[in-house]
This record gives C-alpha cells, structure tokens and sequence, in this order.
C-alpha cells in the first residue's frame, strides 16, 4: 500500500496516542462517527480543509498525516527486510507498517544501522590485520630480530668449544638484536594501543567529518571570515572529530567552504540565482569561480536560498566517496559502493568537461533529480605526471512531474534494476520492493 | 671437497650465525646482502646452493628466484628460502618462483643444517 493512501492509518494512530475516542475527533471536525471510520480504515482518501482540522484537533502537523514516516526511514527498513531475507508479503507492508508504527519502526532502522557500523568495524579490523603495512612491517623486523637471537644463542649454548673471539661477538650480537626487538615491540604497542591516532579508531576520519557537518547542516557562515587559524579552533573544539586524521580532514574541507563562500556571498549568489533555471557553468563564469566551488557552494547554501534543499557528493580517482551532503529520495550508501551509473563516476572519464544528466532514482518513489557533476586536478601539475582527480556532483530535486531521467540506484545490494548491466552484486530486493 | 653455499640475506647478525654453523660443518660460506645484483652474483659464483631472503632491498627474493630459474645455469639451482611470513599462500609463492625449500622465521640451526645437508645430498 502506498504511503500516501495511508492517511487514515495515521490519523487513527495518533488519535490513539492523544486518547480521543473516534467520536469525539468526529464531532470536533463535524463529521460523523462513521465516515471517520472508513477515513481511519483507509477506505476513503481525505486531504484539503479536512485534513488540516484534524491535524490541528490531534495537534500534528498535516503534512505528517498526509507523508507519513520520513522516506530515510523507509529506504532503512527496505534495507533491514532486503538484509534479514524477509518474505514477499511482509516487505509489501513496509510503510503501512512505518506508518502505524514509527517508534517500532525508527528502532528497526536503528539498530540496523547499528549492525551495519558493527559489520563495518569488524571488515576495518580484518582489514587491517591483514593488509596494514605498518603492522606487517613491525612483525617482520621482530621476527628477523628474533631469528638472530636464536641462531646466535643457540650457537652459544650448543657449540661446545668456541674461540673468545667468536663468543665475544656473538654476545654483542645478542644485546643488540635484544635492544632492537625491545625497541621493536614498543613502537608496535604504541602503534596498536593508537593514543588517540586515526591508526586506532573504529570510525573511518571521513565519516567522523561527515558527522560534524551534518551536525552543523552545512553552515558555517563564522567561520566565512575566519584565518586558518581559525578555522583549526573551531575543527580543534568539535567533539564529533576524535583523530588528527579526521581533524586535518575537517579543516581541510572548513577551509574550501570558506573560500567559496567569499567569492560567492551568500546575498550575491541569491541576486545571481534570480528565477531562471539552474546554471552552474553561468555563475562559474559571473563570480570567476572554478565549477567544483560553486557546487559546493550551491550545495551549502541552497538550504537558505533554494526551494528545496541540494544534495552533494564527492569522490577521489578511485569512486571513493569523500564527501555526501544528503538529499531526500536520493539515498547515498555510506558503507558499500555507490551505484556507477551516478554522473558523478561518469565525470571522472572526461575531467573539466561538466555533466548536466536528469536521473530518476530506482525504486518505488522514482523521484527525479537534475545532476550537475564535474571533475578537476588536484595538486600541482607536473611533467609527464598523471594528475589526481575529485569528482563532485550536485543534485538537485526535480519538483512536480518531469520527464524520466536515467535510471540510477544507491548501491547494488539495495537496487531493484535486476537486469541493469553495471550490477556489481546480487540484489537483497525481492520483487515487489 | 669442500661444497659452496651463498647465503642473500640483508640482516647481519644472521648472516654472521648462519655463516658460522655452516662454516663449522665444513661448508665454504660467501654471502651477499641486497637483491639490486643478486642474480649476477649467483651466476658469477655458481654456488652449490643458495640461501635466499625473501625480503632484501632492491629486489625481492621472489623476483630473484625467477630469474635464476630462467637461466640455464641457474635453473636446477638448489635454492632455501627465508621468510618471515608462514601463511599457506607465501609457501606456495616460494613454490611457484622455484624455491628447492621454504624455511620460516625465526628457524633453529639445527633446521637449518639439516635442510642445506639434504638439499645438496639430492
């Protein structure tokens, strides 16, 4: 059942939660017992002057009747099912089950997330056990200490005559191999024990950055002004940022917002936008911005400025996410790799030449989104050196009814474009979601 | 006649006690200590056997081994590998490359000994 034929449910719901009885939510609104009782069953559609009444009688606002539980946390508990195999019939009752239910269901989501983060730091440290080069460093030059120290004391122990010279060495050789391994060892425990380093942590120093920015929504207008010292205080003064890694990481980024926001002012850049389309490419060349600033820009900003909020997301040469601004009905993976038919991946096999691609998202709602996505250098660039790339997309909501754009997902295992010929992997989805 | 072995190895504590209890079982000991010319030096002292450190600087014993199995000289070479990675897929690198045996760090002298008599027995 779709969500917005689920309005009555709702209503019912939260009628329940205030203890009202039927009858007097119908007499309060002025109609009767019983058409409020196909309303509640779903049996008849409601909206407009009446809807709103009955929002204001139960105290909630209209939109949470008519839109039910947050599309986040629908996609999350698709994501649970689509995990836990569950079967066809239940998967279809996902959001009348969100809708009559959201505490159940928000716990659901959350401790789905919670297993992915606990999946995720459990891969990080299988990761690193097997692949941490420092670590198979350190375990190589302990073991060539040890190896030394044991050929040479077994010499000492087992050769039965030997010359004042030769033993004279070998017990120097001894006290410096057993110095080293002592010295070896420290640094390893001081590298596993991490003090505080990102070596240490369970959270990837993106992911702790992308949290402090989530947390700010984006905006940082104090900092606009700000010197780089300034901008370490601030990054030094977050809690969310527990590792130099993800430090240097934040202020890295805090700077770049920073710069863009002085060559496009958030006034100048509302001025620029006036009511014609969207055109990045035409606001790079009115502020003498570079394509990737105004993104960014138009991103942070377009929460203020904009009708509706703008997503965006950032990777390195390697499809890596870097960077995600989220956006509703466009779900970006925070694990597992993001889908490749994004403009965003397209971008990186043609940089400096800027992508304008309508997408429509996979899935039930198949929302639309214009994408704006382009990719520069970074670095200096050198002689018969291949330049590092990042590539930036921003996406932008289509509202109201629009052509069908390419048909993209969030990532394979949630995607249900079975035949699609970029699947990576396996769909979890069943039909029907 | 007193047989020849070539021990490629970077750390010298080893060096020096491998080339001492070889040395006292009446082997002829030369030793070599980085990958860069390696397989010149193989081939230039053609040795009864070679002893061959997995990680040396320049070039790895892997690539080592390689390229004395491709030359005709070399090729039948007994060589022992030294290694301080044990796991399955490291022995069947060492197989793979050509390695005659795969010993793992830290080994006893007696391993040792046993695995360079028989090595040059065969």
């Amino acid at each position: 059942m779709a969500r917005d034929t689920l309005t009555g449910s709702r209503i019912r719901e939260r009628r329940v939660i205030v203890g009202m009885r039927q009858a007097e939510l119908a007499r309060e609104v002025g109609i009767s017992a019983s058409y409020l009782n196909l309303i509640e069953h779903n049996r008849r559609r409601i909206g407009g002057k009446l809807l709103v009444d009955i929002a204001q009688v139960l105290n909630v606002e209209a939109s949470l009747l008519s839109e039910g539980a947050e599309a986040a946390l629908i996609a999350t508990l698709r994501e649970a099912a689509a995990d836990a195999n569950a079967s066809g019939q239940e998967l279809d009752r996902i959001d009348e089950f969100a809708g009559r239910f959201p505490g159940w269901a928000a716990l659901i989501a959350d401790q789905h997330r919670r297993l992915q983060s606990l999946e995720h730091t459990a891969a990080t440290l299988t990761d690193r056990l097997t692949h941490d080069p420092h670590l198979a460093t350190s375990m190589h030059e302990m073991l060539t200490m040890v190896t030394a120290i044991r050929s040479t004391a077994g010499i000492l122990a087992d050769t039965k005559e030997i010359e004042p010279e030769w033993r004279n060495r070998f017990h120097r050789n001894i006290n410096e191999d057993s110095q080293r391994l002592a010295e070896s060892s420290q640094r390893l425990v001081a590298y596993l024990d991490g003090a505080g380093d990102a070596g240490a942590s369970l959270t990837l120093p993106q992911e702790e950055v992308e949290a402090m920015l989530t947390a700010n929504a984006f905006r940082f207008e104090a900092l606009e002004a700000a010197s780089d010292d300034g901008v370490r205080d601030f990054v030094e003064a977050q809690e969310a940022l527990t590792s130099n890694a993800s430090r240097d990481l934040a202020s890295s980024a805090l700077r770049q917002f920073r710069d863009d926001a002085q060559v496009m002012p958030v006034n100048a850049l509302r001025a620029a936008l006036g009511a014609g389309p969207l055109d990045p490419v035409a606001l790079s060349r009115s502020f003498g911005a570079s394509l990737p600033a105004v993104l960014r820009r138009l991103a942070v900003v377009s929460d203020e400025v904009m009708p509706m909020p703008f997503g965006l997301v950032m990777c390195d040469g390697s499809g890596t996410l870097m960077l995600r601004k989220p956006v509703e009905g466009f779900p970006v993976p925070r694990f597992s790799a993001a889908c490749p038919k994004w403009p965003l991946f397209q971008a990186l096999s043609r940089p400096m030449r800027p992508l304008h691609q309508r997408v429509t998202v996979t899935g039930r709602d198949a929302r639309q989104f214009d994408c704006f996505a382009v990719t520069e250098a970074v670095g200096m660039i050198e002689v018969n050196v291949d330049p590092l790339y990042h590539s930036y997309m921003l996406i932008v909501p289509v509202d109201g009814p629009s052509a069908p754009g390419r048909e993209v997902g969030s990532s394979c295992r949630v995607c249900p474009s079975l035949s699609c010929e970029g699947r990576r992997e396996p769909s979890l989805l069943v039909d029907g979601i | 006649m007193e047989k020849n072995v070539l021990l490629i190895e970077d750390e010298p504590n080893i060096i020096e006690a491998i080339s001492f209890i070889l040395s006292r079982d009446g082997w002829s000991v030369a030793t070599h200590s980085n990958g860069h010319d390696a397989v010149g030096v193989v081939q230039t002292q053609l040795p009864d056997l070679v002893i061959l450190d997995v990680m040396l600087p320049g070039k790895s014993g892997y690539d080592i081994l390689r390229e004395l199995r491709e030359g005709d000289q070399t090729r039948s070479l007994p060589v022992l590998m030294l290694t301080a990675r044990g796991q399955v897929k490291d022995r069947e690198m060492a197989e793979r490359a050509g390695a005659s045996r795969f010993m793992t760090k830290p080994f006893s002298n007696a391993e040792v000994l046993e695995v360079v008599r028989e090595l040059v027995t065969e």
